[in-house]
């Protein structure tokens, strides 16, 4: 929190501003001390704690994982291998049910998208002050940005969705050719005569995708941390009664986001297999 | 709300994650679950194949009682067949052989009878020239009457 002076506005801002590291036009690389600072070093800035969050708890979910899959065995599996086995085959029918090609990198990149993503949404139900104050203390820094849910950051959510994005893009011309691809821009749904209207319904289209997907995970996630803080504004003894309900109904969301976000991909992935 | 270089690095690391999840995750995972439901197929094949035996070897050992009782039932009609038959066989050979022994006694009853009356009769033609002896004292000539004695008696 920020000292003595806390008004509820700044209060939300602080809990809204990424610790970010970047190349500040006056100071050099250093760390942001406000939200000026961050916002003019420009595109030449990490948001550590974003980058920090999301890369422990994807070593975290690919740490659990490969424990369990080194001991697979074909026996009777254990408490870990059951629960890894079980979203393993989740995923697994979820693809198979959607994309019918052959395709060794896409379920385990559902998988991956799955895990993830659940993982990162979970950080949104510790408490809000929790681990920025945590942050704080151990930083000596009272006024240190700390945000520990990186799907809240319009970048983490992005760099995933561009990312699937270009395997869009790659699958897209690896199965149908640059003329096929080219030719499902173009060509359809009004035949060649109206080419540049084609063109821009499926560019729009295609565009749509990874901004959908990116803003759909971020506008959920972000809406929810927001309602946290808002609650934790409140009288504490108000605070019990609203967060609670809110977190249990929070956790329909972060499941529901991750696998909305899998599904997608998946979906999108299959279309850009499929010649029309 | 700033877009900079956390996208990239969410992306790199997005795809490391990918790659690593890939390789070393889910091909032995999903080896071991193929692998167990083929287990798992391969047990219920069995115990299918074990129940349908059982079911085979039940309906054979039914099939082989039931023949068994049939053949025993064959063989004791058989059995009581051959033994009316033996005891058939023994009370013809009895009858006949008593028959046998009747006619032998009975010959042999006749045969004595004869051999009797034979003895009665030279007894009788002695007894009857002893007498005539008696009563005609001499006159009678042994040798020219015992020829008529002989032929009185052989009347008899």
């Amino acid at each position: 929190m920020a000292g003595e002076t806390v008004t509820a506005s700044s209060y939300i801002q602080h809990h809204l501003q990424n610790l970010t590291f970047g190349n500040h036009p006056d100071l050099g690389w250093t760390f942001a001390h406000s939200a000026k600072e961050a916002q003019e070093m420009g595109f030449w800035a990490v948001h550590v704690d974003t980058l920090g969050w999301s890369v422990a708890l994807g070593m975290l979910f690919l740490w659990i994982f490969r424990k369990a899959a080194k001991k697979a065995s074909t026996g009777v599996p254990g408490g870990l291998q059951n629960f890894v086995e079980i979203m393993v085959e989740f995923v697994d029918t979820s693809v198979k049910e959607t994309f019918h090609g052959r395709n060794k990198v896409i379920a385990p990149l559902a998988l991956t998208i799955f895990c993830w993503i659940f993982l990162m949404n979970l950080m949104d139900l510790v408490p809000v002050d929790f681990l920025p104050r945590l942050f704080q203390i151990i930083t000596g820094n009272d006024h240190a940005y700390f945000k520990v849910v990186p799907t809240t950051d319009v970048n983490a959510t992005f760099g995933m969705s561009l990312s699937v994005f270009a395997l869009i893009i790659y699958y897209s011309i690896k199965v149908k050719g640059v003329s096929g691809f080219a030719g499902e821009l173009t060509l359809q749904p009004f035949g060649k005569w109206m080419m540049p209207f084609n063109l821009l319904l499926e560019g729009v289209g295609l565009i749509a995708k990874p901004i959908s997907l990116a803003l759909r995970l971020f506008g959920n996630l972000y809406a929810g941390e927001l309602i946290f803080i808002l609650i934790a504004l409140l009288p504490f003894w108000v605070q019990f009664a609203l967060s609670v309900p809110w977190a249990i109904f929070h956790i329909l969301v972060i499941v529901l986001q991750a696998f909305i976000f899998m599904m997608l991909t998946i979906v999108y992935l299959s279309m850009a297999h499929e010649d029309h | 709300m700033n877009i900079n270089l956390t996208m990239i690095g969410q992306a790199i690391a997005f795809f490391i994650f990918v790659v690593f999840c890939m390789k070393y995750v889910w091909p032995p995972v999903m080896d071991a679950l193929r692998e167990r439901q083929k287990k798992i197929a391969d047990g219920l094949d069995a115990a299918d194949r074990a129940s349908r035996d059982l079911e085979l070897a039940q309906e054979k050992a039914a099939r082989e009682l039931r023949q068994a009782k049939q053949q025993a039932a064959e063989i004791i009609e058989q059995a009581n067949k051959r033994s009316n038959q033996i005891v058939e066989e023994a009370k013809d050979l009895a009858r006949v052989e008593g028959e046998r022994l009747l006619s032998a006694a009975k010959a042999e009853i006749d045969q004595e009878t004869n051999r009797v009356k034979e003895t009665l009769r030279s007894e009788i033609a002695r007894i009857a020239i002893a007498g005539a002896e008696k009563i005609l004292e001499a006159s009678v000539d042994e040798n020219a009457h015992s020829e008529m004695l002989n032929k009185l008696a052989a009347e008899f």
